[in-house]
């Protein structure tokens, strides 16, 4: 019981630690693209009082990396976040293994219950 | 207003919502979609889709620095996260499909609700409670470390805290918050966790919820980079420094001053949503 508990700290101190620097990093390409989007359209009025909703690349992942593989601010921003919702996810397939390891068969499956989850959420979006 | 002056206003105001969020543990992502509607005249729907994403830059980014408190409980936080992801995906669809004033009241209702929470004396742990059957086998017992020693609790009454998840999960997909104060809730008080472990399982949580119904509201349209960008950089800014003085700054007043403002915005909220204006 007590190798057990250590190993669930040991393993989420460094997920911890990963989770911070995935944040760090999709802040970092966020403030990329918002220099891009400010510089380009800092100067036209905000319009968002009404919803219309994002335009089509805006709303797919497919989109958003075409966008910001050609350099443009508003997909590079959406990019920054994809990465951000990404480190929640990438925290749970960390537990997975970690899991596994503790041969732990029980939460594996529990932990693999929720990644399924998070993946239909993110398959919508494709 | 241009986009710049813009931006730099929603920086400057997320960043004293996540500084505040931090300090007071209440949150910041509560107050940002009020601020947002009533102040920046923004639609609901985005103003929900960027709080989304900074409650999910705050969860993450302070994972580091709960985890190494050594309160977390991250079999009680997995188990629970398939309520939550499976309710946040319904509160998703949802806010997709009902009026903005219905969000409005929702959200407003959910204000009032955590002020009343934030202000409740806290319930005396009851120790040393038997073990419950369902509880101990998916090893949800734990233990923490406390003066002298570690401490064990007893996980209670799985199935009302599942089903409490679930309705926390749907808030959170519904309003884009991470519904904190109601994942404490089922933890401490229907499932008689130690509160301290409540409150940072329930941080790890928040995160995992918020994924879950973020590929929904990219989906609908929800998140404009234009405004989840300043918001984002200015929450996770203010919680960054928040986390830094929160060591050594425990300010009372500083809380009971953020109740009331919550309180405040739960009201216009509400207001507003009867009346029509949002």
């Amino acid at each position: 019981m007590k190798a057990s508990v250590w190993n669930d700290e040991k393993l989420e101190v460094l997920v911890g630690k990963l989770l911070q620097a995935g944040v760090l990093f999709s802040a970092a390409v966020v403030f990329l693209g918002a220099i891009i989007y400010l510089i380009r359209h800092g100067t036209e009025p905000i319009t968002l009082g009404a919803f219309h909703g994002e335009p089509y690349d805006l709303r797919t992942i497919r989109g958003i990396l075409k966008l910001a593989r050609v350099g443009r601010g508003r997909g590079i921003i959406q990019l920054g976040l994809l990465l951000l919702v990404a480190t929640p996810i990438a925290r749970v397939i960390l537990s997975i293994f970690g899991f596994a390891k503790e041969r732990d068969h029980l939460y594996v499956a529990l932990t693999s219950v929720v990644f399924v989850i998070l993946l239909y959420s993110l398959l919508v979006s494709v | 207003m241009t986009i710049l002056e813009f931006s730099v206003l929603v920086c400057a105001g997320s960043l004293v919502a996540g500084l505040v969020g931090a300090l007071t543990g209440l949150g910041g992502g509560v107050v940002l979609v009020p601020l947002l509607t009533l102040l920046f005249k923004v639609d609901i729907h985005y103003a929900a889709g960027a709080s989304l994403v900074s409650v999910i830059a705050t969860s993450s980014g302070a994972a580091a620095a709960y985890v190494r408190e050594g309160f977390s409980n991250i079999r009680i936080g997995m188990f629970l996260e398939i309520a939550t992801t499976l309710g946040a995906i319904f509160g998703a669809h949802l806010a997709a499909h009902v009026s903005t004033h219905a969000i409005a009241i929702v959200f407003g209702l959910v204000l009032l609700f955590s002020a009343y929470f934030s202000s409740k004396p806290r319930t005396q742990a009851q120790r040393s409670l038997p073990p419950d059957r369902l509880a101990t086998r998916l090893r949800l017992n734990g233990q923490f470390p406390e003066a002298g020693g570690s401490r064990s609790y007893n996980v209670q009454k799985v199935p009302t805290g599942w089903s409490l998840m679930f309705v926390a999960g749907g808030l959170s997909g519904l309003l884009g918050i991470g519904s904190g104060a109601m994942k404490v809730l089922a933890m401490d008080q229907a499932m008689k966790i130690p509160f301290k472990v409540s409150t940072t399982t329930s941080n790890f949580m928040i995160g995992v919820t918020a994924a879950a119904s973020a590929g929904l509201y990219l989906k609908h349209g929800f998140i404009d980079p234009g405004l989840a960008m300043p918001v984002m950089l200015g929450v996770l800014a203010g919680s960054l420094i928040g986390a830094r003085l929160l060591i050594h700054l425990h300010p009372k007043w500083l809380r009971l001053g953020f109740s009331l403002v919550i309180v405040a915005l739960g009201i216009e909220m509400l207001y507003s949503g009867i009346t029509g204006r949002i």
